[in-house]
């Protein structure tokens, strides 16, 4: 079948059938702003960020949720859209406490960049700083902050679209809705299991990683790709550091995990620079461990071995890789009990 | 994994047997639970825990602890009853098939009933959602291995697969969920007793030749080491003298606590390199300080055999080192100069003897994000799933396996099942996600899970302090009364140094595999 | 408000009793295997402890095998149901526009007295706890409230008073023992030309099936299915030109036709008996008065389109118009009016009321579907329409009570005789309702085409002594004003909508010189602002800023460039909205404003009311 034409902003474009406008556009190289759309999750159509004219629509439709027809004819910055476009990001801006100065998302918020591109500033109609906005600070990997809520729904979808976690929903209605956990408990009480999807899909800064408060803006942050270093799935992380410090860990948008993470993943690196890191040799003397230098330490450990291996003979000699270690520690270590030790005593936890 | 992890959303059938997988695998959960809830894919979950997975499955089989060969050996006869089988596959890939037939018929589903406690209509419709689907993968993780009949539970999934003509095709397979992050690649690189890297045995002549000239050494042991669940009886005996251990702590993770650190006492050297002085570094002699994953550079192997790279975030703490520093460096010592420029100079050496990473390099890497293995040159694109059109070993070979008893059953004096397992917040022996503020304040202690039929029974509420005693061993913890548990048995995650269940776990190995039988021993349980 | 304070900490976390556990889960048992069951759950839940606390919500989310947050978010969504305690009265004071200019606010005062409690809070006897209402569907007694299933309208002081104390001493009426639950339609002024659809209200029993066979019910469905194809039906239907009586007035047959010929299967029939329009009371005559007549309308239209399952979904404020409906359905069962093989055809049909749970959006037809299928009442994006992919993504007709009524009179007499009553714009018979400023409040059936004076003079009985026509909202809240210049102008779809109002559901909330147009246009914004469903951010928080942007000019603190900021945000709603509720939600104030700039104007630059209404700054 011969691909479709439409024409958006005077241009035409070929489709295929089941293409959005927006994927049209978006293959087209032409921008259409959006909101509450998010990584192949079904479009809702909800934000409205994304309304274009169509020619013969009653209304603004939006590009996300909106099929493609053959000679459609589309508007994607006209002043129609445009105006409607700048009310809906203005009264977003009225609905919330929206000051990006201590937010942690400045910088990369979404809705900071709607206004700034259409250039619309926080309207006077806006609900008072001092508005008392539910805030949960009650673990230590997730802190939600409503006032910063722009009902997307994206936490939602990610939630139960690329988790199947189905811990969250949105509640009540209209100008009350919340995003919610069963009995809207906090998330340490209800089904919640800590993946932080949600934190990864939030456009604004209403998910915050705990951790990371405070700890550097983006700009700041290097991200060295890396491979998560508890399960056996290999999920890819980006590791955001700052001046040699770890600041947090999101979900790669890589084979095998598609940006997927847990809670171990997302939340479980702290053990890097925890206190009771071992920092030095110790060779233990009359039953107590004292700090040792590396070539003391490894001398004492090479003349040991030697000694045992040649008096008592390779074979009471054993070795113990580590599923924990790279392929590269693992292989060197059964080249070192094999090769110059001489011993296949060699294993590791595979069975634990 | 014979197949991939992205493979089974589009799995017609998925049988999930001896895996919780929402809490020790939850990114592959989400593959599975996406295939049922968004593209009607059907999941069959055999396992005695309601675990959370129940709650997606389109049916449960809820079979007895230690009972997984009789409930698959009943689904094959039902298959082949009812003429499900695929007897081209058979006929064309296998062998020794007849010999199953013969084993299976016995298992009628009434006798299936009996022994695991499956509902005869149950099993029956999972023996036809399994074989009439057109891609059926099997996932299983250490609920059917940790068993003393481990190796016979995984040859029955294996023939089930292969039954119906599973193996070798996209979306099916037997796909074991590997625990830890590069256990693959720990067996995949020679951390073996009895092969080299890319599983060459010690024991052939030819490959010892060619790792003595790719090494430069005279000569190879020739004799198959001892397994680690092998050297630890080895020590009192005088077989073992001195223990080189990397980055393990089975103080706390191996079977029957005590008699390991009776044994690693016995020893005239113990050398530990870890992150942290854990329960057994607290045993050595000497303990070498080791970077983290973050500090260092390398490679590790997932459960689908994907090689992906391990990239270095931050400069290593204090004076802690990589650990193929440290192991080169001691190389040196021991007059062995190893002299490798970095991590890449060591893959360069590994692609060269191993023939299954031979065409994968860190450029690929670096330009293709992971590769999986074989991938025998570096033109291969690297194999999603395994056996396809041909097994690595010819024919298919069925083995016709019966069920028998796990090697301690309750009785008087100890009359629950224990299992252990792990918890979604922790990990392992717990050295890592115990020191993250996060997950440890989910899962701060360990629980006793235990249903509440049972709690009743023994007079014990939910969260009140339990002593919980085998014939090796007791521990106290607090009570979980929840409708996850099995009647009769009890879980306990083996986490938690304060509540060391492996002090109470069973020795008893799994003949080939060597593995031990965590999911099933005896115990008593009382208020403390 | 935007603000939500925290999450629902007080909720009560111990366990449930066991004689309530044992009663949920048998609720749960009977219902596990209806589709979209979460719903009819949560109603018969609530019923055991007149709330649905956490660990209830729990054990239904375990028992149905869905997700606790679903549980919740879904229940949140409507009014009706409650997570905290409750009293054992629920007081619901309705504050739509028809009961808020019949002094609704005053009668919430009084109630709030005589009960000495704030809105949303119970009596320490645990008695009483009063909400509010957006709308309760009895506009021809407003200023009117409910407590629990009974209706209490044409509200005094004195009236309050007395209805509470008799509560307080135990003299609740059961309402299933009432003749109906406002007025007597008998004793309404009927129009001389024959009745279509209320024919039977009032002259027979609803409760007795006899009565509607006695006077040639079932006729038409039986006519239908032993003498025509279901293509002939639609036809018919077409030939009819019934118009949808739901407010759009989209051709009936019309829409049957695209459901017809498609070959997916299972096909509904949902009757939308949603009736949430402010001012509109119609379809609850027909549903009391003569419940098997929608009934016959239902299974007529699934046997034109090939469907064989309906659902009637009721507003649930409508105990009676369910109950009689249940009660129909029971019967017309029993001697195979409904059910398997009909008239010996191979045509079967059965009905399930669905209750809705206050939500106005949930009569926007997908809404409606959503909420049929146990969710949030979301509307959807269309296309798909229903007719093609509705319930659970099969061909859904979606029809207004009074449409399928009319359907059996038209396969009775035919298309032609039907089309021939009215207007050639909108043909047959409609159910007007006049409310609002007028002496007799009512609804009459009359021949589409009466004009706004005849129902205003002839059936609502002229307006009150000494007082004048201002304006009149035409078909319902989201519709616009039309003043004294369109009162002789036929009340069919075509010329009001030329007019600057619309038909829309009939209704006409009449109002007097003594009404300020801000006034009203903050009860209609309340109005709209309580019923947004949030899913699209024009509406959810438009009409929240409309809401307050009125009140300030309204109270006096108003500036000039509120109003450019209204026109602003009406013409977002009106383009960028959703659905038809947020589209329309700007409407009244951009007929208000072409109407009735003067007077809004003098409330910002004069600090003064023209209508010598408003509290804040009386002329």
């Amino acid at each position: 079948m011969p691909p479709s034409i439409l024409t958006i902003n005077g241009a035409t474009h070929s489709f295929e059938a089941g293409q959005t406008i927006l994927d049209v556009a978006l293959g087209s190289g032409i921008t259409v702003p959006t909101l509450c759309n998010y990584k192949d999750t079904t479009p809702t159509g909800a934000c409205r960020v994304c309304v274009v004219e169509v020619e013969g629509a009653r209304t603004l439709l939006p590009a996300c949720a909106t099929q493609a027809a053959p000679g459609m004819v589309v508007q994607t910055e006209s002043p129609r859209v445009v105006e409607a476009r700048k009310m809906v990001i203005e009264l977003l801006l009225a609905s919330g406490n929206h000051n990006c100065l201590v937010c942690e998302a400045n910088g990369e918020c979404e809705l900071q960049s709607l206004a700034y591109r259409y250039q619309v500033t926080t309207p006077d109609f806006a609900n008072p700083p001092d508005t008392p906005y539910y805030y949960e600070d009650d673990n230590h990997m997730l802190v939600r902050d409503f006032s910063k809520c722009v009902m997307c729904g994206r936490c939602v979808r990610a939630c139960n679209e690329w988790q199947v976690n189905q811990a969250i929903a949105i509640g009540y209605r209209g100008a009350h809705n919340k995003i919610v956990a069963r009995g809207d408990f906090p998330y340490v009480n209800s089904d919640c299991v800590f993946c932080g999807e949600c934190l990864q899909a939030c456009p604004v800064g209403a998910i915050l990683d705990k951790h990371a408060i405070g700890q550097g803006r983006p700009w700041e942050r290097r991200l060295v790709r890396t491979t998560c270093p508890y399960c056996g799935v290999g999920c890819q992380v980006d590791v955001h550091v700052k001046d040699g410090r770890m600041v947090k860990v999101t979900g790669a948008d890589a084979i095998p995990n598609l940006g997927k993470l847990c809670a171990k993943g997302r939340f479980g690196w702290h053990f890097v620079d925890h206190p009771d890191r071992l920092k030095t040799p110790l060779i233990k003397e009359n039953g107590a461990f004292r700090e040792a230098g590396w070539d003391e330490a490894l001398d004492l450990v090479a003349s040991r071995l030697k000694d045992i291996r040649d008096k008592e003979g390779p074979e009471k000699i054993g070795g113990w890789c580590s599923a924990r270690v790279t392929n590269e520690e693992n292989y060197l270590m059964q080249k070192l009990m094999r090769a110059v030790i001489g011993t296949n005593h060699v294993d590791h936890c595979a069975r634990l | 994994m014979t197949n991939s992890i992205a493979e089974l959303e589009d799995s017609d059938c998925i049988l999930v047997t001896g895996s919780n997988t929402t809490e020790t695998h939850p990114v592959i959960s989400t593959f599975i639970k996406r295939a049922v809830k968004f593209r009607n894919k059907a999941l069959i979950v055999i396992e005695p825990r309601r675990i959370d997975l129940v709650s997606h499955a389109t049916l449960w089989l809820r079979q007895l602890p230690g009972t997984d060969i009789a409930v698959i050996n009943g689904l094959m006869n039902l298959i082949i009853q009812e003429n499900l089988h695929d007897q081209a596959y058979i006929a064309e890939r296998t062998e020794n098939f007849e010999a199953l037939r013969e084993t299976v018929a016995k298992y009628t589903p009434e006798y299936v009933e009996q022994i695991s406690g499956v509902p005869a209509a149950d099993l029956r419709r999972a023996a036809r959602l399994y074989a009439q689907a057109k891609a059926a993968s099997i996932v299983y993780a250490m609920g059917v291995t940790q068993h003393t009949s481990g190796t016979d539970n995984v040859k029955t999934l294996a023939n089930l697969a292969m039954l119906c003509g599973n193996v070798g095709i996209e979306s099916g397979g037997v796909n074991p969920l590997r625990g830890q992050n590069n256990v693959q690649g720990a067996c995949d690189m020679g951390g073996l007793p009895n092969v080299f890297s890319g599983y060459q045995p010690v024991t052939d002549a030819a490959a010892r030749a060619k790792m003595e000239a790719a090494w430069g050494v005279e000569k190879l042991p020739d004799w198959v080491g001892l397994t680690m669940t092998g050297m630890v009886p080895a020590i009192p005996e005088g077989k073992i003298k001195a223990l080189y251990i990397v980055g393990e702590n089975p103080v706390i993770s191996e079977a029957d606590a005590d008699h390991v650190v009776k044994a690693l006492n016995k020893l005239d050297f113990l050398v530990v390199q870890d992150i942290f002085l854990t329960e057994t570094a607290q045993l050595a002699d000497v303990v070498l300080p080791a970077a983290t994953f973050a500090e260092k550079s390398g490679t590790f192997s997932n459960t689908e055999r994907r090689v992906a790279p391990v990239r270095q975030v931050i400069a290593p703490l204090g004076d802690s080192r990589p650990d193929w520093q440290i192991i080169a460096e001691l190389a040196r010592r021991l007059g062995y100069p190893m002299n490798y420029a970095g991590p890449e100079a060591i893959f360069e050496e590994i692609r060269q003897v191993t023939p299954s990473y031979a065409g994968i390099t860190y450029a690929r890497l670096e330009a293709e994000g992971g590769l999986q293995w074989p991938c025998p040159t570096t033109e291969h694109p690297g194999t999603v799933y395994l056996h396809r059109g041909q097994f690595s070993r010819g024919k298919g070979a069925f083995f016709a396996i019966d069920h028998r008893d796990p090697a301690e059953m309750p009785d008087a004096d100890y009359p629950l099942v224990m299992t252990t397992g792990r918890v979604l917040y922790q990990y392992h022996t717990g050295s890592m996600s115990r020191r993250a503020p996060g997950l440890e304040g989910k899962a701060p202690e360990c629980r006793v899970e235990i249903t509440a039929g049972d709690a009743a029974r023994y007079g014990i509420a939910d969260g009140e302090p339990v002593r919980v005693k085998s014939r090796r061993g007791e521990l106290v913890a607090r009570a979980l009364v929840s409708p996850k548990a099995v009647a009769g048995t009890i879980f306990i995650p083996f986490h938690y140094h304060e509540a060391p269940v492996n002090k109470l776990t069973i020795a008893a190995l799994d003949p080939v595999a060597k593995i031990p039988e965590f999911k099933v021993c005896a115990v008593n349980i009382e208020k403390a | 408000m935007t603000t939500n304070p925290g999450p629902c900490a007080i909720v009560p976390t111990d366990n449930l009793k066991p004689e309530v556990l044992d009663r949920l889960e048998a609720i749960i048992a009977g219902r596990r295997a209806t589709p979209g069951n979460l719903l009819p759950v949560l109603h018969e839940a609530q019923e055991i402890m007149g709330y649905v606390p956490a660990p209830m919500q729990a054990a239904i989310a375990a028992g149905l095998n869905l997700p606790g947050s679903d549980i919740f978010g879904t229940m949140s969504f409507y009014s009706m149901f409650a997570w905290k305690p409750r009293g054992k009265y629920i007081v619901r004071m309705c504050q739509s526009p028809p009961c808020h200019v019949n002094g609704a606010e005053n009668m919430l005062q009084a109630l709030q007295a005589e009960l000495g409690l704030a809105v949303g809070q119970t009596t320490a006897d645990g008695l009483f706890t009063l909400e509010l209402s957006a709308c309760l569907g009895i506009c021809e007694v407003a200023p009117a409230m409910q407590i629990n299933e009974v209706v209490h309208g044409n509200l005094t002081r004195e009236k309050i008073g007395q209805i509470i104390a008799d509560y307080r001493a135990g003299k609740a009426p059961d309402f299933r023992q009432l003749p109906y639950s406002t007025k007597d339609y008998r004793h309404y002024k009927h129009c001389p030309a024959e009745p279509v659809l209320m024919d039977n209200v009032g002259l027979i029993d609803p409760m007795e099936i006899q009565a509607y066979l006695d006077r040639g019910g079932y006729g038409a469905l039986k006519k239908a299915l032993t003498t025509m194809t279901p293509e002939a039906v639609v036809e018919e239907v077409k030939t009819s030109g019934l118009r949808g009586r739901g407010g759009a007035g989209f051709p009936a047959g019309l829409k049957w036709s695209f459901t017809r010929p498609l070959t997916v299967t299972p096909k509904y029939i949902v009757c939308n008996a949603d009736e949430g329009e402010p001012g509109t009371i119609k379809d609850r005559y027909l549903m009391e008065g003569d419940p098997h007549k929608v009934l016959e309308g239902m299974a007529i239209a699934g046997y034109a389109v090939g469907a064989s399952r309906g659902f009637i979904y009721c507003r649930g404020e409508y105990y009676l118009s369910q109950h009689r409906l249940q009660h129909a359905i029971n019967q017309a069962t029993a001697q195979g009016f409904l059910g398997e093989k009909l008239f010996g055809t191979d045509f079967s049909f059965n009905v399930e009321i669905r209750s809705g749970g206050g939500c106005y959006i949930c009569g926007e037809e997908t809404a409606l579907i959503e909420s049929v299928e146990g969710k949030r009442g979301y509307p959807r994006l269309k296309p798909p329409f229903p007719g093609v992919s509705g319930l659970w993504g099969r061909p859904t007709v979606v029809n207004n009570v009074e449409t399928l009524s009319s359907v059996p009179a038209i396969i009775n007499r035919g298309g032609a005789w039907y089309k021939s009553l009215g207007t050639p714009d909108t043909s047959g018979t409609k159910i007007y309702q006049v409310i609002g400023h007028v002496q007799t409040p009512q609804i009459v059936e009359a021949p589409v085409g009466l004009t706004l004076r005849e129902l205003i003079d002839t059936y609502g009985g002229g307006l009150r002594p000494g007082r004048s026509f201002k304006m009149c909202q035409t078909g319902g809240a989201s519709a616009g004003l039309v003043t004294a210049e369109s009162l002789d102008v036929p009340m069919d779809f075509g010329s009001l909508a030329e007019a600057g109002g619309a038909l829309g559901s009939g209704t006409m909330l009449v109002m007097d010189e003594s009404t300020c147009v801000l006034d009203f246009l903050r009860a209609v914004a309340v109005f709209f602002a309580h019923e947004s469903c949030g899913q699209c951010t024009p509406c959810r928080e438009g009409t929240l800023r409309l809401l307050q942007t009125i009140t300030r000019i309204y109270q006096g603190r108003g500036k000039m460039e509120d109003l450019a900021f209204l026109e602003r945000l009406a013409a977002t709603l009106q383009d960028a909205s959703y659905c038809p509720l947020g589209q329309s939600a700007g409407v009244p104030l951009m007929s208000a404003l072409k109407h009735f700039r003067p007077e809004i104007e003098a409330h910002i630059q004069e600090k003064k009311c023209r209508a010598g209404a408003c509290q804040a700054h009386p002329s």
